[in-house]
């Protein structure tokens, strides 16, 4: 009994004085009110987020993509050469000429800090599901789209399949069963990242990006 | 008697202080009304108050195996799990790993646990640099503060403060009072700082025990950044933060962060399940888990207090509390200020050394009506004072140490005559009819208030003359 977590354990196990609490699981079911427009509460609530929410056909993604690229004077975006969207990004670039220069995130982080943290101006990834209760983007991140593609580049690009799109975070959870899956990482995100420390006055842009842009593909 | 006196001075600088006065009350009914607004349907309210509270409830009371099957899962996932039984055996914990990787700084994300620790004080006199990154810490710490709320830790600033801080630990920073040219001030300077940092520190929200995985709520991104891109993460709470299943989740973090700001959802929420796999690009390379105790298995143990281990720390209680909103948080002893600071930090520190903190309530109920795990703090507070005033042996650290004589014997007299009618009404007729008997020894009562004087005749009577029955 000398080891500090056997201690701690003992003293948790010796239940003491004062009555009993009595309270257990409620067993109450919550309200999980399922949107008959899916695609359109997510819009509206990850809007009230401060994202960017664009919807469009599957096979006018890139099109949107180099728009958005020229409006906002993007001149390099990092992308997962391996990953659900790389074969997609590289055919529009070498059909279109409007992508900026397309950089892969091929190497590890220790490698390529610098560039990540100081060069790169927008990173696109795909998106493992959304939640339209909360407008909030779910990222599993892989090794083809490491995590810092949707944290340190000042805008992200989200591309989300409408269809991917659940009622809740519960749902979601519950149906996909994660409690079996958990990855190294799983990620919400709702809105560019934002701070209200300074006389509780909202600004976006803290330490993670400072727009979010979320292609939806109906 | 030391902290008595010490908790006196600093609430009488606190009531002195226009400004913590009008800060505090504007930032609290800002607060408020942006929790009422996020729970517009009561029933809904209820609902989801009654889950939280009981999952929360049945954590606390499964403890130990919970924390056996959290540490078991984390260690499956690679993350390597330390028990401190100290605050200073964390610390230590912490030491040791630091100086496993040579490392001599240490960026931080938000974590109450870490100020409850001391950290930084502890690391910094043993040469290695704490550097806050929540922009509201960041703020505290270069004014060398505490935080003084534990959601917003630098809500008692305002712009031209921060202003002049910038610029005087800053001079290349030009001087701004614009908000958002003062974000992105910290942002650039904080940047450099995550791009070096061999290890990152948070806290933990929620920490989920049949997957192992981490769970961390913020806003800024600062939390992501330190457990993405240092080598080496370090995770440190308090032990009572296990939940037992994922979804658990879903509901504590949709109360939780409705109740602290009334968004229905932070910007981040990161689940973290274990440091970077072989073929992973980035990640820390190395995850740790610190689970403190620090006295919270004492409270665990007591069948009734052990409710305030069900604290998801959302801040609403502080938010609604006229004693708080009053003070603001640093006068305030203890990592935690508001009702449930009151309620946590003596049973942590002892009652001999915090007891006055359960005074510091008007036990108006307001705390208790707006805690999303029903916590009944009112109800605790009066238990913490008369274990202050009543010395138990097996009761909590401190119990009696507050008992005064002068005070026990005004009680004694009130019960005598509370209890004896001859002699209550003895009492009345002269406190009515001459209230010069009436003690000046309210003496501090009336220092701020006027002393109330008896009615010449008490409503007993006027009844009695009335004709009104008894019943």
């Amino acid at each position: 009994m000398s080891e500090p977590r056997d201690r701690i354990l003992a003293r948790l196990r010796r239940k003491g004085k004062g009555r009993a609490g009595g309270i257990g699981r409620s067993g109450v079911a919550l309200s999980n009110r399922c949107p008959k427009d899916l695609v359109g509460e997510f819009q509206r609530r990850a809007e009230a987020m401060h994202a960017q929410v664009y919807r469009v056909e599957r096979s006018g993604w890139t099109h949107l993509l180099e728009r958005l690229c020229r409006e906002k004077a993007i001149s390099n975006l990092l992308y997962g050469p391996d990953g659900p969207l790389g074969e997609e990004i590289r055919e529009a670039s070498r059909q279109q000429q409007g992508l900026p220069d397309l950089v892969g995130f091929v190497q590890e982080i220790e490698v390529c800090r610098e560039q990540l943290f100081f060069e790169i101006e927008a990173a696109v990834t795909s998106v493992r599901a959304g939640v339209a209760a909360t407008g909030t983007l779910i990222l599993w991140p892989t090794p083809a789209e490491p995590r810092s593609m949707s944290l340190v580049p000042p805008i992200h690009f989200a591309v989300l399949d409408a269809g991917a799109i659940h009622s809740s975070f519960a749902d979601v959870v519950e149906k996909k069963g994660w409690n079996r899956c958990m990855p190294t990482n799983a990620l919400l995100i709702s809105g560019p990242s934002k701070t209200a420390d300074i006389e509780q006055t909202l600004t976006h842009g803290m330490h993670g990006p400072i727009e979010l842009v979320i292609i939806v593909l109906t | 008697m030391h902290q008595d006196a010490e908790f006196r001075k600093g609430v009488r600088e606190a009531i002195g202080d226009p400004h913590i006065r009008r800060t505090f009350r504007a930032r609290m009914d800002l607060l408020m009304a942006k929790r009422r607004s996020a729970f517009p349907d009561p029933e809904e309210w209820d609902d989801l108050r009654r889950a939280a509270t009981g999952i929360r409830a049945d954590n606390i009371s499964r403890l130990p195996e919970l924390l056996e099957q959290l540490e078991k899962n984390c260690t499956r996932n690679g993350i390597r799990v330390h028990w401190a039984e100290t605050a200073d055996d964390a610390n230590q914990t912490v030491l040791e790993i630091m100086r496993g990787h040579d490392a001599l700084q240490l960026i931080k994300g938000k974590s109450m646990v870490s100020e409850e620790m001391g950290l930084n004080g502890y690391l910094a006199a043993r040469g290695i640099d704490c550097l806050e990154s929540d922009l509201g810490e960041f703020i505290v710490q270069l004014a060398g503060e505490r935080p003084s709320h534990i959601i917003a830790p630098a809500i008692h600033k305002d712009r031209a403060q921060v202003a002049r801080l910038f610029k005087e630990k800053f001079p290349d920073v030009s001087y701004t009072e614009d908000i958002k040219t003062l974000t992105g001030d910290a942002r650039r300077l904080l940047r450099r700082k995550f791009f070096e940092a061999p290890v990152g520190l948070t806290g933990v929200n929620f920490a989920v025990a049949e997957t192992g995985t981490l769970c961390l709520v913020e806003n800024e991104g600062n939390g992501r950044l330190c457990t993405t891109l240092p080598k080496v993460h370090i995770a440190v709470m308090g032990i009572e933060k296990v939940v037992e299943k994922l979804s658990d989740i879903p509901p504590l973090l949709d109360i939780l962060v409705r109740s602290a700001t009334g968004q229905s959802i932070t910007t981040y929420f990161n689940m973290i399940s274990s440091p970077r796999r072989r073929d992973e690009r980035d990640g820390p390379e190395e995850v740790h888990l610190v689970l403190l105790d620090n006295g919270r298995s004492r409270i665990c143990q007591d069948r009734e207090l052990d409710a305030t281990l069900r604290c998801i720390r959302c801040g609403a209680c502080m938010n609604h509390c006229p004693v708080y909103s009053r003070l603001g948080g640093h006068a305030y002893p203890g990592t935690i200020p508001g009702p449930i600071g009151s309620l946590l930090e003596p049973q942590i520190a002892g009652l001999d050394r915090l007891g006055m903190l359960p005074t510091a309530s008007t036990l108006c109920g307001a705390c208790s009506e707006v805690c999303p795990v029903g916590i009944p703090i009112p109800e605790l507070l009066n238990r913490l004072r008369a274990e202050g005033v009543k010395r138990d042996p097996e009761g909590i650290a401190g119990s009696g140490s507050r008992r005064r004589f002068r005070e026990a014997l005004v009680w004694r007299l009130w019960q005598l005559i509370f209890s004896r009618p001859q002699i209550y009404c003895v009492a009345v007729f002269f406190a009515t009819r001459v209230p010069a008997v009436l003690p000046r020894l309210f003496g501090p009562w009336i220092r701020s208030r006027s002393l109330p004087i008896p009615a010449e005749k008490n409503l007993h009577d006027i009844c009695l003359k009335r004709g009104v029955e008894h019943e």
